[in-house]
């Protein structure tokens, strides 16, 4: 049994490493991995261009990289949760609207001149919004069904979608390519990236324990009822986690598309549906795939840089397809 | 000493008025079927004796204390459920379906052992879906999908039964197979409670039957007290012609 879910996590954490070493050497300047081992193992500095290489890494790349792994794991992981919940496979971590109201927030602190943490700030509350008011409308006054949840998502988000082609209408031109970076998916704002690596980190411990549970959930609540899941608490659990997951995402690297919904199925398609492997592979694999992308997105056309989201979805298309097809 | 009861319960059908108070004592080594008509609220009773819908009034007891109180997790490690229909969300393989039935005795952390594996395929073999166990269910014929559900609770192995026409879907043999394995849980001293539409298999197997009357009235009671021709023409308003068969009374609906 733990060598069944030992064995791809092991594969995908080195891939995960992989990525990372790749996102650090490559750029304008070209490091080699064992120059990144010297620099990240500290030893000493000789000459002028080591000094460069340790600014190059330890300062822009490394972050970087690490924002990029924290947000595709985030994202992974929170459209698997989604699809668990609502029993669909289609789900992604947007589909209730969340990442229409962070674009929200995010371009009306742009509107109003706002940078940096202001923006940051604002799309989290947007997200949370958005998150509030399609639950609050779904439960209406009985309670929420899995498909009233996803019907009010939908049409909330194309509520949002209306609000921010009106708000792009009315911008100034010179804002313009900003706010459209934002909503494609940027990482170019992403600052630290400890706290989203830690909410995955924790997310991942949390969800653990309650991988078993999840599996049984997915086979309907009444099922999951019968053998002893406590259902709404439960679903309350997921609903929250991928929600702040999100919402965390959305607020370090603006909406990616794309990896919250095929991450989760390519896995599925390889690896079968134990949430207890299905989860952590998320993480490590919906990781590597956004620093991949990233990478590419930063070098294809340098100096000048790709909205990552463009990249995700480009790799993402034809790679999900072609899995599809092949699937039983 | 019951394992099961029921306290002036009246279960939540909606758009029924009233009814007759259910004060049912389930014994352990007993067999019932429920029977009625479609939209009798069989299901429903049999979802409210679980403790997944709420009673419109009255409670349940299971061993002696308010269903309502007790934790899911301990319910589960009483009480079985074969549901009438299923959904699969996520393809699972038959082994992966029977496996959650060891859910209520796992912990958290807990991966599923060697005797975990051990309970779900003996499960399998007992119900004749071994050979599938790699199979997807989605993959599977309803009558197939019906043993693997069944499976399922066997590997569960719950104090109680309740199965919601667990015959659905099932041939002759299998049918009788799986009456013979309700019986055997009985014999065993767990308590077996069934929807049943097959008024012979409930002449054959139950020793207990509670007739569900569309309007909400109820009358239960050991099965020769129950099984009348005349109450069961007047329950599913259909003329029966009787004739005894092995020992026991098969009904035939008739013409007229």
């Amino acid at each position: 049994m733990l060598a069944r879910l030992g064995l791809p996590l092991s594969l995908l954490l080195l891939a995960a490493l992989a990525s990372l070493v790749i996102a650090m050497g490559v750029g304008s300047a070209q490091i080699s991995p064992a120059q990144i081992w010297q620099v990240l193992m500290g030893d000493s500095v000789q000459g002028q261009g080591d000094a460069l290489a340790r600014t190059m890494v330890i300062e822009l790349r490394l972050p970087r990289a690490l924002s990029a792994f924290a947000v595709g794991g985030l994202l992974a992981v929170a459209g698997a949760l989604m699809q668990v919940l609502l029993r669909n496979p289609l789900a992604d971590p947007y589909v209730l609207g969340l990442s229409g109201g962070a674009s929200i927030g995010a371009l009306a602190a742009m509107l109003g001149g706002l940078g940096g943490l202001a923006i940051s700030g604002s799309a989290f509350g947007g997200a949370l919004l958005s998150t509030f008011l399609v639950f609050g409308l779904a439960h209406g006054s009985g309670g929420w069904t899995p498909s009233r949840l996803l019907l009010t998502g939908v049409v909330v988000a194309a509520g949002w979608g209306a609000v921010i082609t009106l708000m792009l209408a009315l911008s100034p031109a010179e804002r313009l390519p900003g706010m459209l970076y934002w909503l494609m998916g940027d990482l170019s704002y992403a600052r630290t990236p400890w706290p989203p690596l830690l909410l995955l980190l924790a997310t991942c411990v949390v969800l653990i324990p309650l991988g078993r549970s999840l599996n049984v959930l997915a086979r309907g609540p009444q099922q999951a009822a019968a053998l002893g899941v406590a259902v709404r608490p439960l679903e309350w659990c997921i609903y929250i986690a991928a929600s702040l997951l999100t919402a965390a995402a959305v607020t370090t690297a603006g909406s990616i598309g794309f990896v919250g919904l095929v991450v989760p199925h390519m896995l599925r398609l390889l690896l079968g549906n134990d949430q207890r492997l299905i989860l952590p592979a998320c993480a490590l694999a919906g990781g590597t795939l956004l620093v991949l992308a990233d990478t590419l997105a930063r070098t294809m056309i340098a100096p000048e840089q790709l909205p990552v989201g463009v990249i995700t979805a480009l790799l993402g298309v034809p790679t999900f397809l072609f899995l599809l097809y092949r699937s039983r | 000493m019951s394992v099961l009861a029921t306290r002036n319960l009246i279960i939540d059908v909606p758009g029924r008025e009233g009814g007759t108070q259910l004060n049912i004592t389930i014994e352990p080594g007993q067999v019932w079927g429920v029977l009625g008509p479609n939209g009798a609220g069989k299901t429903t009773l049999l979802h409210t004796l679980a403790g997944l819908q709420a009673p419109r009034s009255g409670s349940v007891q299971l061993n002696d204390s308010a269903l309502g109180q007790l934790r899911r997790r301990h319910v589960a490690q009483c009480l079985g459920l074969v549901f009438q229909d299923r959904q699969d969300g996520f393809p699972a393989t038959v082994l992966e379906t029977a496996l959650i039935g060891r859910h209520p005795y796992l912990s958290p952390w807990q991966m599923e052992g060697a005797e975990d594996y051990a309970r779900a395929e003996a499960a399998l073999e007992r119900l004749d879906v071994a050979h599938l166990r790699d199979r997807l269910v989605s993959t599977l014929s309803g009558g197939e999908r019906q043993r693997v559900a069944i499976a399922t609770v066997l590997t569960q192995a719950p104090n109680v039964w309740l199965a919601d026409e667990p015959t659905n879907h099932l041939d002759l043999h299998h049918q009788s197979a799986v009456m013979a394995l309700m019986a055997e849980q009985a014999i065993q001293g767990q308590a077996v409670i069934m929807c049943l539409h097959d008024l012979n298999l409930a002449a054959r197997w139950c020793d207990h039957v509670l007739l569900l009357y569309p309007n909400g009235e109820a009358c239960w009671g050991s099965r020769d007290n129950m099984l009348v021709p005349s109450a069961l023409e007047d329950l599913y308003r259909q003329k029966l012609a009787v004739v005894e068969v092995d020992g026991a009374p098969v009904f035939v609906p008739i013409k007229g």
